[in-house]
């Protein structure tokens, strides 16, 4: 197989790409090519990422004794708030949508950009606003309601910066309904000839998904931020019992966006899984259609099981025992998913590359966090582990063991088309492994916390709780180790990588049919498509007929 | 094909700097298409958006029902039916003026897109004045709200609870206030349409600024349809 890609040695003068057509930072901050946008993207959130990583870190070390030494309550109900706050508008929800999704979705079908450039390029900008919003929050004393900030306590009793930090959001949120927007009128107005909707890659399906998410969710959360500001700063009863107010009604508005903001974080990352285990078994993905419909199942259904976050807060038995009902329903598409991929698996000619093994990562840790998704589904369960570590292990088993690594699996995927450079394979592979290691030995130890009565949120814990703790400590500082490496060789590619071929993985898609980097108006002419969707085993059919000293063909 | 002609035109009508044919996009009709979708899948947000409002509104108007009719009446019912009727003539004007341009009468085009805004700046006129009513009588929710002895309508001698009227305005300022945004923004758009009108810049064959901008503020228009009977009509028979 070595011998069949080769390709023929880089050409010693790079050719003309979106990277080197211009310079200048004017060049890259009035850009409206959707490449160099995700590129602004990815340096915003890696900036959010390790600001939210940084207050992770500061809370397991606090937790690293059962006496609250580190910091006292006070700080350490915004350390977990900042955590969460950042991570999850500021680096979860817009990171592989705005970065991997802006890049590829054009490129998938064949577009030479998204649908509305400019609209793009602003919604970049309200996120940077955002950014700065919740960075002069925090620096100016931070918020310490937990990242659900509910009422009364949001509204009556703390005297934290809640409405800045709601107005960040809000800013944000809207950046994150424009790259949605833009998604779905892409998707269906600029899809190349020949590119018919059976045909396109399975993660353009899940962003469309996320896009319906994005578009009808977060208008509701931006409409319950305005409420809660307007409540605080007027000291109005709307949601305040106090007042005839009801907290209730703040709950569900709040879940009915951040229940589906979770599929807002997997969805895309369930694309980028299609694309890998597709492309390293070497096989046509195992029913197709049901994956794609899969996913707009999960948005759909998505909407419709917000209040099991609220099974202890009130609600009625009988809608506590239909959003049961329909909480469980999510897990068939997302099993779908699951025994399609391994089904792909199935008799495939497997390769262990560095996204391969992101791939492996995620299928174990999402089913993980998906089955422990059905216990909290489970009203009897719900009520023994309710506000416990279990819950902690079990939404990160979904945000990061499911979208941190999809996110860095599909980064590795798209290196070389984004940046035109290698990475180092091994170092790649190495880092895959800190990863998952690092990983479960942060979150599983808290599945048992959990369960044996650990409650999430409190600085301090009793004393035989703490090898479990410091095992969950340590944990974490490998994940670090995991999660600095690649930033670090990716880095270093950029300089000093080998210049990337068009399709170093022989993978199937529009984006690998046009040089690494891509022009900036993606292909030479307009692609015209005439096959199916993942037809691996004709390119490798084609790859075998194909003379060693021959370039690698092109498919279509 | 009406591809061809369709694509040749806005390039020799506005030359180098007009909106038409973007590089992107294979043919103005896709550029089109893609617009009008935009805007549609733009007001399906606004929808969910005003959305989270009418769900409070409607739990706590089930919940405080006698308040809410209460709160309700102290509204000038006179001044919210001009503005219903203001919005719809200024829906009929924006619909002539996406005909005047589709058959070429531009000074119609201008004299429509003009009473279009007369029209906004009149809703907003009238809900200024709206505004100060319930700033004299201290229905303005905060410090100095006041609603004591405010009989409910059909029940005498029974009077509304103040702080659940208190939500009922807040809401009631909340809900208009975030329409009459709309309205400014709307106006902001036609103003810009007026001065692309103004400029020549529509033609029979483009005019999707128009269209969008027609879509918009039919929405903004909806809304109050909505926000008319439920805020100023409950009860009022009694």
């Amino acid at each position: 197989m070595a011998t069949a890609i080769a390709q023929p040695p880089a050409q010693p003068i790079e050719r003309e790409n979106y990277l080197n057509k211009h310079y200048g930072v004017g060049s890259w901050l009035l850009t409206t090519d959707h490449k160099r946008i995700s590129l602004l993207y990815l340096m915003s959130i890696t900036f959010f990422f390790f600001i939210g990583g940084f207050f992770a870190l500061l809370i397991r070390l606090e937790l690293l004794t059962p006496a609250g030494d580190l910091v006292q309550a006070d700080t350490y109900n915004k350390l977990f708030t900042m955590h969460g706050m950042v991570m999850v508008f500021f680096f979860l929800i817009p990171s592989i949508p705005a970065v991997l999704g802006n890049f590829l979705v054009p490129m998938m079908i064949g577009a030479k950009d998204l649908a509305f450039p400019r609209v793009n390029l602003l919604s970049w900008y309200l996120y940077v606003i955002g950014g700065a919003m919740m960075l002069h929050c925090m620096l100016t004393g931070g918020v310490d309601t937990g990242w659900t900030f509910y009422t009364p306590f949001s509204t009556a009793f703390t005297n934290t910066k809640i409405v800045e930090a709601g107005l960040a959001i809000f800013v944000a949120g809207f950046s994150s309904i424009l790259t949605g927007l833009n998604f779905i009128v892409t998707i269906h107005r600029m899809r190349c000839p020949g590119m018919t909707w059976s045909r396109l890659p399975l993660f353009i399906w899940a962003h469309y998904a996320t896009s319906i998410i994005q578009i009808l969710g977060t208008p509701v959360i931006a409409i319950t931020i305005v409420l809660v500001a307007v409540e605080r700063t007027l000291h109005l009863g709307i949601f305040d019992p106090k007042l005839g107010g009801d907290p209730l009604l703040f709950q569900h508005l709040f879940w009915f966006y951040s229940h589906p903001a979770v599929y807002i974080m997997i969805l895309p990352s369930m694309g980028i899984m299609s694309e890998i285990i597709a492309c390293f078994s070497r096989k046509r993905i195992f029913g197709y259609n049901f994956v794609a419909i899969s996913s707009i199942s999960i948005a759909v259904f998505g909407f419709l099981v917000w209040a099991h976050h609220m099974f202890v807060a009130g609600i009625s038995l009988y809608a506590a025992l239909m959003f049961s009902l329909l909480s469980y329903s999510v897990a068939v598409p997302s099993a779908v998913k699951v025994f399609n991929w391994t089904a792909t698996l199935y008799k495939g000619s497997i390769r262990y590359d560095a996204p391969m093994l992101y791939a492996f990562g995620f299928l174990g840790l999402f089913t993980i966090g998906g089955l422990t998704g059905l216990f909290l589904a489970a009203l009897g369960i719900d009520v023994h582990v309710t506000d416990t570590y279990f819950v902690v292990a079990h939404f990160h088993y979904i945000m990061v063991g499911g979208a941190l690594m999809g996110y860095l699996g599909g980064m590795h995927f798209w290196w070389p088309k984004i940046s035109g450079r290698l990475y180092p394979e091994s170092w790649a592979r190495l880092a895959a492994l800190i990863v998952f290691i690092g990983f479960n030995l942060t979150f599983f130890p808290q599945f048992i916390l959990g369960y044996v009565g650990m409650p999430r949120r409190y600085y301090q814990y009793p004393a035989e709780f703490q090898v479990l703790n410091v095992l969950s400590t340590a944990g974490a500082t490998v994940l670090g180790v995991g999660y600095l490496l690649p930033m670090i060789y990716f880095l270093w590619s950029m300089r000093y990588g080998k210049p990337a071929p068009d399709n170093p993985w022989n993978a199937a898609g529009l984006e690998w049919q046009t040089q690494s980097p891509p022009t900036t108006f993606n292909f030479e002419k307009e692609p015209v498509v005439t096959w199916e969707a993942y037809n691996y085993e004709e390119i490798d059919a084609h790859l075998l007929n194909a003379r060693p000293d021959q370039e690698a063909p092109r498919v279509g | 094909m009406s591809d061809s002609p369709a694509t040749a035109i806005p390039n020799q009508a506005h030359g180098a700097h007009n909106p038409a044919l973007l590089h992107h996009f294979a043919t103005v009709e896709q550029q089109r298409d893609s617009a009008s979708l935009g805007m549609w899948i733009f007001l399906a947000t606004e929808v969910m958006f005003f959305g989270g409002l009418f769900c409070a509104y409607l739990i706590y108007r089930r919940w405080y029902f006698g308040d809410f009719a209460a709160a309700s009446k102290s509204i000038d019912a006179a001044l919210g039916a001009t503005n219903t009727a203001v919005l719809i003539c200024s829906s009929l004007t924006v619909v002539l003026a996406i005909w005047a341009a589709q058959t070429s009468r531009r000074a119609l085009l201008l004299v429509m897109l003009a009473l279009t805004m007369l029209f906004g700046v009149t809703f907003l006129g009238v809900k200024g004045i709206e505004y100060k009513q319930k700033f004299d009588e201290h229905h303005v929710p905060g410090a100095s709200f006041n609603f004591e002895h405010e009989e409910i309508p059909g029940r005498p001698g029974q009077y509304a609870n103040p702080q659940h009227a208190q939500i009922f305005f807040a809401l009631y300022f909340i809900m208009t206030g975030l329409h009459a945004l709309h309205m400014i923004i709307g106006l902001g758009i036609f103003a810009w349409l007026f001065w692309m009108a103004w400029k020549a810049r529509f033609t029979p064959d483009y005019h999707t600024p128009l269209e969008i901008g027609g879509l918009y503020w039919h929405f903004v228009d909806i809304v109050w349809i909505y926000l008319f009977p439920l805020l100023y009509l409950i009860d009022r028979h009694k």
